[in-house]
C-alpha cells in the first residue's frame, strides 16, 4: 500500500497533520490502534497555561518568549516564536474551515469551567460549553444547576459552591424520563454515553421545555452536563428559544462525550477527503533503511506493507502506549527511538499526586524539525508529534493539546514545504 | 521483533471502564434489552468467575460484530469474552427456527435439487406466513434464494481445464456460493483465469461455523472446524497453495474465531488464509502490467464495510480494486453494522432491531444518488437488498462484469 504519509496514531494530532495534508491533496493513511485519548476530552484545547515553574499565563501569545528563552527542551522552544504565533493562528483556522466552531483566541486565555466547578485558563471551547472571561467573575446572577437523576458522574453540588463563592447564586434541580430506568437498573451503565442516546431523541424534547421552563424561572441560565446535543444538533438551540434563556454544557467525569463527538467528527473530515483510517491495527514492525523509514508493517495487513515518503509518529502518552515504560527504562517500541527519561526509577514520581509528576515529561527525542533520533542521530523522513514528545509536561503546563495540535501543523508544514522544493527542484 | 503484548487468553482485566466500546455498539443503541458491551463483556465475566449464576441471557443480543474490540483502546477481546461466556454458561437449548437457520449446508444440500421448487415456496406469501408463527421467522423478511444445482457440482465440468494453468492457488467457496450464489464463484474464476492462475476446490469443505457459532451449535462448529483446519492444512502446507475465499465473514471465523473460540490451532496457516480481493490487490500492486482491461460505462458506487471486513481491516483492497476500473465513482459509506449479522436478522423478535440498526446505512444509501452498491459479504447483501432501492454486488461480481 502506497502513501505520500503513513500517520501512526489516530488521536487528536494524528487527524490534524492528516487534515493539513489532505487539504492539500497528498494521500494519506492513519493506523490507530483502538480509540484515543480524545475521549478524556474536557470540551477545551490547551494551549499554554502556566510556564514549567509555574508562573501563569495569560497571554499565550506575548508570553511564549519567557518559556522560550528559560526551557530549551520544551516543543514550543523548538518551534519558536514566530512560529509558535503562526500555527495557533492557522490551527484556529483549520477548525473553523473543517466546521468546528470553537471559541477563544492564543492572544489570550479564557477560563473554562471544571465539572467540580473551578475556573481552569485554556485557549479553545467547544460552542455551547460555559466559559467566563474573568478568572474571579462568572457571567451570572443566579443560575439553575440540571442533573439527570441518578447520574454520578456530574456533581451540581461542588459546582454551586464554587460558584456561590464567586458570588453566584445557584438552584439545583433534576431532570428525569421514564425511558431512563432501564439504564438506571445498572448503576456502572449509568454514563454520559448512554444517556445521550436517550436524552437526544425527539421524544424528550417536549419533557425538556416543559421541565426546564420551570426550572429557569428565577435564573439568568441553565446548566447541564455533557450528555445532550450531539445526535441531535438542533435539540439545544430549540429549547432554548422555546424557554428564552441560554443553556450552556458543562463537562462531567470520563467518558467524555464531547470527546467522543470529536473525534469521530475529525475522523469523519480526514476520511471525507479522501484519507485512509485503520482503525483497531497496530504497528508490528518497520524496516529502516538508509537512514530512511521504507515499510511499515502492522497485525491487520500481514505480509502487505505500508509504503511511504514520509511517516508521522502520533502514538501518544504512556495511556496510548505510543511509549511504555518497564522496571528501568522508558522505550519507543515501533522504531526504537531515542527517549528521555531519568536514570532512577524512583525520582520518575512524587508520591504526593498533586505535586509534579515528573514521568510526565518523558517522550521520544527528536531534533529542532522534530524529526525522530535513533542513536543521537535524526531519521530523514520521520516526524514525531504530539503527547508522544519529550520535554514538556502537558497537565502542570496545560498545553498539552497545543503541543498536539501545532506539532503536527508543524510537521505537515515541513513536509508540504520539502515536497513543493523537490518539485520545482525537478522542473 | 513483535510488539504486540502478549494478552492472557481471557483478558479482562486490561479494561479501564472507559465505556467507548458500548458508544459503538450497534445493538446497545438500539435494543434497550442488551446491557452493552462494556457490562456483557469485562465486567460481566469479572462476575462470572465468581458465580455462573451471574450469566445473563440477554448476551444473546450481542451480534458478535466486533465493533467494541475495534473500538477499545486497551485491546480488550470483548467479544470473544462475550461469545466464550455464551458457550460456557448458556443453559438455552436452540430452537428448531435456530436449527434450520444454523445448519447453512444441510439447508443448501437439501434445497438446491429443488431450488425453483424452493425457491417459489419459500417467498410465497402464504408460506412465509407459516413460517412466521411456526419457526418465527420473520414473514416480512425476503428469504435467500437457493440456486439451481450447487457451485461444486458446476466446478467438476471445469475441473480439468484449471488444472492447465502454471500457477495455481485454492479456494475456499463457502456455503453461500456453493447454494445461493455460484455465479459469485463462477466471477472469481473468470478473474483468476484473466491473471493465468488457476482455481482449485478444497477436497472437502464443511460450513465455517459462523451460523453455528452464534445458534449455540458449538459442538457441531468445532467439528467442522477441524475438518476444514485438514483441507486447508492440506493445500497450504503439502501443495503449497494459498487458500482463497470469497466472503469476508467465512474468512474472519477461519482464521480468528477457529482459534478464539473453538480451540483450533490454525498459527501454521492462517497467514495463507486471506480475501481473493487482498490476493489480486497485492498481485496488481506489485506487477502493475497484470492490471486488466475493462470495457464500462459510468458507474457510481457506494461501498459498504461489513463488520467483519471492519474487524479484519482490509475493506482497503476492495476498496482499491473497485477504484481501478475507469469511469467508476467509488464512495466509502460511514462503516455501520447493517443489522443482519448472519441469521440474527431473520429471526422474528430481532426483525425490528435488526431494521432500526441498519437505518441510517440505508439513509445514506438511498440518499446518494448510487447505481450499485459494492459489500463483501453475502448476509449485508440480503439486508441492503431488502432495505434499500439499491443492488447489492460483490466487488468481484462487479469486476468480473465489467472485464474486457
Ligand atoms: S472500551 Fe475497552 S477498556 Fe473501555 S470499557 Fe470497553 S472494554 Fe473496557
Ligand atoms: S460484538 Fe457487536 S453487538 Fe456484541 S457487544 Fe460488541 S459491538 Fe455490541
Amino acid at each position: 500500500m502506497t502513501f505520500d504519509t503513513v500517520i501512526i496514531g489516530g488521536g487528536l494530532s494524528g487527524l490534524i497533520s492528516g487534515i493539513r495534508l489532505l487539504q492539500n491533496k497528498k494521500k494519506c493513511a492513519i493506523i490507530s490502534s483502538g480509540q484515543s485519548a480524545l475521549h478524556f476530552f474536557s470540551g477545551s484545547f490547551d494551549l499554554l497555561n502556566f510556564l514549567p515553574n509555574g508562573e501563569k499565563v495569560a497571554y499565550p501569545q506575548k508570553e511564549i518568549n519567557k518559556l522560550i528563552k528559560n526551557f530549551p527542551e520544551h516543543p514550543y522552544t523548538k518551534l519558536g516564536e514566530n512560529e509558535f504565533n503562526k500555527l495557533t493562528e492557522q490551527a484556529e483556522q483549520l477548525l473553523k474551515q473543517v466546521g468546528l466552531h470553537v471559541q477563544g483566541s492564543s492572544e489570550k486565555n479564557h477560563f473554562r469551567i471544571t465539572p467540580l466547578g473551578e475556573l481552569k485558563p485554556t485557549w479553545l471551547t467547544m460552542p455551547q460549553f460555559a466559559i467566563t472571561h474573568n478568572d474571579s467573575l462568572l457571567p451570572w446572577k443566579k443560575v439553575c444547576l440540571i442533573n439527570i437523576k441518578g447520574f454520578l458522574d456530574f456533581h451540581p453540588e461542588f459546582v454551586s459552591e464554587a460558584f456561590k463563592a464567586k458570588g453566584v447564586k445557584t438552584e439545583i434541580q433534576f431532570f428525569d424520563l421514564p425511558e431512563l430506568d432501564r439504564i438506571r437498573k445498572n448503576p456502572s451503565e449509568f454514563r454520559s454515553t448512554n444517556l445521550s442516546i436517550i436524552l437526544d431523541k425527539e421524544s424528550s424534547r417536549e419533557k425538556m421545555i416543559e421541565d426546564f421552563s420551570v426550572f429557569s424561572k428565577n435564573s439568568d441560565a441553565l446548566i447541564l452536563p455533557d450528555c445532550w446535543g450531539h445526535k441531535n444538533s438542533s435539540l439545544l438551540s430549540d429549547v432554548m428559544k422555546e424557554i428564552g434563556k441560554p443553556i450552556f454544557l458543562l463537562p462531567t467525569f470520563p467518558p467524555s462525550l464531547i470527546g467522543v463527538y470529536t473525534q469521530q467528527f475529525l475522523k469523519d473530515c480526514f476520511t471525507k477527503l479522501g484519507g485512509t483510517y485503520m482503525l483497531g491495527d497496530s504497528v508490528t514492525e518497520a524496516n529502516i533503511k538508509n537512514n530512511r523509514v521504507t515499510e511499515v508493517f502492522t497485525k491487520n495487513h500481514g505480509n502487505i506493507p505500508f509504503k511511504a515518503d514520509n511517516v508521522i509518529l502520533s502514538s501518544g502518552s504512556f495511556f496510548s502506549q505510543g511509549i511504555i515504560a518497564d522496571m528501568n527504562k522508558v522505550y519507543e517500541p515501533v522504531f526504537s527511538l531515542d527517549t528521555d527519561f531519568l536514570e532512577k526509577r524512583s525520582d520518575w514520581y512524587n508520591r504526593n499526586l498533586f505535586e509534579n509528576q515528573k514521568y510526565q515529561q518523558f517522550g521520544v527525542k527528536t531534533d529542532n524539525n522534530f524529526r525522530g533520533l535513533k542513536n543521537g542521530k535524526p531519521i530523514d523522513n520521520l516526524f514525531v508529534t504530539g503527547a508522544i514528545l519529550n520535554g514538556f509536561n502537558p497537565i502542570k503546563e496545560g498545553c498539552g493539546a497545543g503541543v498536539s495540535i501545532l506539532t503536527a501543523l508543524y510537521v505537515a508544514n515541513q513536509i508540504l514545504i520539502k515536497e513543493q522544493t523537490y518539485e520545482s527542484a525537478g522542473q | 521483533m513483535n510488539l504486540l503484548v502478549n494478552k492472557s487468553e481471557n483478558n479482562f482485566e486490561q479494561c479501564i471502564k472507559c465505556t467507548i466500546c458500548t458508544v459503538y455498539c450497534p445493538v446497545s443503541k438500539v435494543n434497550p434489552e442488551y446491557p452493552g458491551p462494556k457490562q456483557s463483556g469485562p465486567d460481566g465475566e469479572r462476575l462470572r468467575l465468581k458465580n455462573p449464576d451471574f450469566y445473563d441471557e440477554s448476551l444473546k443480543y450481542c451480534i458478535n460484530c466486533k465493533r467494541c474490540e475495534v473500538a477499545c483502546p486497551s485491546n480488550v477481546k470483548i467479544g470473544d469474552i462475550i461469545q466464550m461466556a455464551r458457550i460456557k454458561y448458556s443453559q438455552k437449548k436452540p430452537t428448531l427456527r435456530d436449527t434450520i437457520l444454523a445448519h447453512t449446508d444441510f439447508m443448501g444440500t437439501l434445497a438446491t435439487p429443488f431450488a425453483p421448487v424452493v425457491n417459489a415456496i419459500t417467498s410465497a406469501k402464504p408460506v412465509k406466513k407459516i413460517l412466521d408463527p411456526l419457526l418465527q421467522i420473520d414473514k416480512r423478511r425476503n428469504l435467500p434464494k437457493y440456486s439451481f444445482g450447487t457451485f461444486r457440482n458446476w466446478y467438476k465440468k471445469i475441473a480439468e481445464q484449471q488444472k492447465t494453468f502454471a500457477e495455481q492457488v485454492s479456494y475456499f467457496h463457502g456455503c453461500y456460493v456453493n447454494y445461493n450464489n455460484p455465479q459469485l464463484g463462477k466471477d472469481l474464476i473468470k478473474i483468476m483465469n484473466s491473471l493465468n492462475i488457476g482455481v482449485q476446490l478444497l477436497e472437502k469443505e464443511r460450513c465455517c461455523g459462523i451460523a453455528l457459532i452464534s445458534n449455540g451449535f458449538i459442538d457441531k462448529a468445532a467439528k467442522n472446524a477441524k475438518l476444514d483446519e485438514q483441507e486447508i492444512r492440506k493445500s497450504v502446507l503439502e501443495k503449497k497453495l494459498p487458500v482463497l475465499t470469497t466472503s469476508s465473514s467465512c474468512t474472519f471465523t477461519i482464521r480468528d474465531e477457529h482459534p478464539h473460540l473453538l480451540g483450533i490451532d490454525n498459527r501454521e496457516v492462517r497467514d495463507e488464509i486471506e480475501l481473493a480481493t487482498r490476493y489480486i490487490y497485492r498481485l496488481l500492486s506489485t506487477n502493475q502490467s497484470n492490471i486488466p482491461e475493462f470495457n464500462n460505462g459510468k458507474l457510481k458506487i457506494a461501498y459498504h464495510t461489513p463488520c467483519h471486513m471492519e474487524k479484519l481491516g482490509w475493506s482497503y483492497y476492495s476498496i482499491e480494486l473497485l477504484k481501478l476500473i475507469p469511469k467508476v465513482e467509488v464512495t466509502v459509506l460511514d462503516s455501520n453494522c447493517c443489522g443482519i449479522a448472519g441469521t440474527f436478522g431473520f429471526k422474528k423478535e430481532n426483525h425490528e432491531t435488526s431494521k432500526k440498526i441498519g437505518e441510517s446505512l440505508f439513509k445514506q444509501i438511498e440518499e446518494g444518488g448510487f447505481d450499485l452498491v459494492s459489500s463483501d459479504c453475502e448476509t449485508c447483501k440480503w439486508q441492503i437488498e431488502m432495505f434499500t432501492s439499491k443492488k447489492c454486488e460483490h466487488p468481484l461480481s462487479i469486476l468480473a462484469k465489467v472485464l474486457a
